[in-house]
């Protein structure tokens, strides 16, 4: 196993390398002038040097590079242009928002979109897989927006029985500690806050989670189908076992590895949803920052964001992996 | 007709049974298992539909956004056919004829008719979707085969440049690469096919490899055929099938990205119609309960999606035999 950890270990480095080059290129390779196309036509000359030497443009790129990574190894990722506020600060105000939305939406997906997958393979071609299988479906042949502006008219304006902006309703005083917003109101016993933080995940948890839900069915299902078929599952029923020790122990053990896969992946995708999710519902987490700042230009932020993303994507990759060697002793020697 | 009943009318011309005869048998039992199937029928039906739909509105109809404003039908909402399908349910049943309406799906905020402009978007948006997957299937079976089939430090430098893409979730490489080129319908376009080459790569590359061992290519090896000959009559055939499969399922994901890149204001820039950004304009309009702004656009791209990732599901129980019987 160790081997294995170090093997993949080492693996990741090139990636994680290629990854810091590609942001880094993405404010370099703007058309014509990175500073100007932060300011705007009209940008006086003095402006334009005062930005490009804040940004460090003015140095070879080599160097510029080594400058970004080793300020990235202390923690620092620049400075915003609107406001020259440090990125690290405003990303550690917002990420708790996109963290609690996304473990909320890829929670529901998992504890709903598994048993869903495992009646459907048990009871083949019954109401209850084809309804799941073409619900799922339709779960990823509708775009998150077209689903958040459905909830939004249904339950929002029409209905209105939920709030659709923000996290907390702007009456609602919460002492932040931890910055997700669930935990840090039953920490503080704060239980209107929870109630209301509450009510106001429940639309764009609800937009976030299909597309996951959706797809941890359908691969739930196959991976189960196709381990019901093999021998070892009709020795287990030849020997007399029950119905459910033979789904539970024998099969969804085996079956879980795709399982895991689609789950760890899902979270990175999930991640970059919320881009979507949050533009729709302002809440203000990673993904409506990333937005504003495409609309206000401030490259610096796109890059950071875009980085952090990368990063966490390539961890829960390597996080997933490694969970794969412990439940799989086979892919250690492969 | 059963695979075994055209088998045995081939046979029946004394003649030798040639390899096309071999494909368009292949060809006809493909055919008929997804004729069998339902899901094959509504994705094929739906794609065919919309796909003509929209070729006959960038065909026939010239569109000017610029001049499609009458501000007297701001926001006109679509009683028409409201009206048609109240009829409908109430059993007076008017039929599709009797109505007569300027604006069937309604109109916008700067009076603009909404089903043109669905129609329009529907142009675009398909039209992107299938030149996103040419240039992925382009570029991405071709770095599949080379890295497949050379080896060594070709396929080193070729696949973890692949892996840094994939290091990415797509709609968030495609954002950045748009927001850096310019946003533009082309760029995002190109983002899109950038992001989709992976998964053509990883396919065609892990096909190459597991058939360039075989002792079929040994034999055409050892008569003296080169890469190339090898790649272009076994390896690239045998990886059709796949091929065909992933490239219809990615119809819809670049569907929905196109539509996502509109709707963050990336993609087509307004005037002009898209799918995306109709739907991020009429989210201001959906809070005074103008459902129908957003409903029409909405719907297009359920339905090409639906219908595309239907077709693709059919066609890959169609087309692999491995995957036959559990789904």
């Amino acid at each position: 196993m160790t081997t294995y950890l170090i093997r993949r270990t080492l693996e990741s480095i090139p990636v994680i390398i290629g990854v810091s080059i590609l942001v880094f290129m993405l404010l370099r390779l703007i058309p014509g002038d990175p500073a100007i196309a932060i300011l705007g036509e009209r940008a006086t000359p003095e402006n334009v040097a005062a930005i490009r030497e804040r940004l460090g443009l003015n140095k070879p790129l080599p160097e510029q590079y080594m400058i970004w990574v080793s300020g990235l190894l202390r923690g620092d990722l620049g400075n915003t242009v609107r406001g020259n506020i440090p990125i690290v600060n405003e990303l550690r105000a917002r990420f708790p928002a996109t963290v609690e939305l996304s473990l909320v939406a890829m929670t529901l997906a998992a504890v709903i979109g598994v048993p869903l997958g495992i009646i459907s393979a048990v009871r083949r071609n019954s109401i209850i897989d084809t309804s799941t299988m073409f619900g799922a479906l339709l779960g990823v042949s509708i775009p998150i927006f077209v689903l958040g502006l459905l909830l939004i008219y249904l339950f929002g304006v029409q209905l209105k029985w939920l709030p659709f902006i923000g996290r907390l309703d702007s009456g609602i005083k919460l002492e932040t500690r931890t910055g997700l917003f669930v935990v840090d109101s039953i920490l503080t016993g704060n239980w209107d806050a929870l109630k209301n933080a509450l009510i106001h995940l429940i639309l764009p948890a609800m937009t976030l989670f299909t597309v996951p839900l959706a797809i941890i069915a359908r691969i739930t299902r196959s991976s189960m189908l196709e381990v019901l078929n093999q021998d070892y599952i009709r020795t287990a029923r030849a020997k007399g076992l029950g119905e459910r020790p033979v789904v539970v122990t024998h099969a969804l053990r085996n079956a879980l590895l795709p399982i895991i896969t689609i789950i760890g992946l899902q979270l990175g995708t999930l991640l970059s949803g919320a881009v979507l999710t949050e533009t729709i519902y302002a809440w203000p987490g990673i993904g409506k920052w990333l937005y504003d700042s495409i609309i206000a230009r401030d490259y610096p932020i796109v890059q950071s964001v875009t980085l952090v993303i990368a990063l966490i994507y390539v961890i829960i990759n390597f996080v997933v992996d490694i969970l794969y060697a412990l439940v799989d002793p086979r892919i250690r020697v492969a | 007709m059963s695979t075994v009943a055209h088998l045995n009318k081939t046979s029946n011309k004394s003649r030798r049974y040639t390899a096309l005869d071999a494909r368009i048998d292949a060809l006809r039992d493909v055919m008929y298992r997804l004729g069998k199937n339902p899901s094959a029928r509504i994705g094929g039906f739906l794609a065919i539909t919309l796909t003509t739909i929209a070729l006959a509105v960038a065909v026939f109809d010239a569109y000017d956004p610029v001049r499609d404003n009458n501000l007297s039908a701001r926001y006109q909402p679509p009683d028409c056919i409201v009206g048609w399908l109240g009829s409908q349910l109430s059993g007076e049943r008017q039929s599709l004829g009797e109505i007569t309406c300027d604006y069937p799906f309604g109109a916008d905020k700067n009076g603009r008719d909404i089903m043109r402009r669905v129609g329009h978007g529907m142009s675009v948006s398909i039209s992107v979707g299938f030149f996103v997957v040419a240039i992925s299937l382009t570029i991405g079976t071709t770095v599949g085969l080379v890295a497949g089939f050379l080896g060594g430090w070709v396929e080193s430098v070729l696949m973890r440049t692949i892996d840094v893409i994939l290091a990415f979730p797509s709609l968030l490489l495609a954002i950045a690469l748009v927001t850096v080129a310019g946003a533009s319908l082309t760029n995002g376009m190109i983002a899109i096919a950038i992001t989709q080459i992976p998964t053509f790569a990883r396919l065609t590359r892990s096909m190459a490899i597991s058939i360039r061992n075989t002792e079929y290519v040994t034999a055409a090896r050892s008569v003296g055929a080169g890469g190339f000959t090898i790649m272009r009559n076994h390896v690239l055939p045998n990886s059709l099938a796949p091929l065909i499969v992933q490239s219809t399922l990615m119809l819809g994901t670049a569907v929905i990205t196109t539509a996502a890149l509109g709707f963050l204001g990336l993609g087509q820039q307004p005037p002009h119609p898209e799918l995306g950004k109709m739907l991020a304009e009429s989210q201001p309009a959906l809070a005074s309960g103008k459902w129908w702004v957003m409903l029409f656009p909405g719907l297009a791209i359920v339905l090409i999606v639906l219908g595309f990732n239907l077709l693709g599901d059919a066609l890959r129980d169609a087309l692999d035999p491995r995957l036959r019987g559990t789904n």
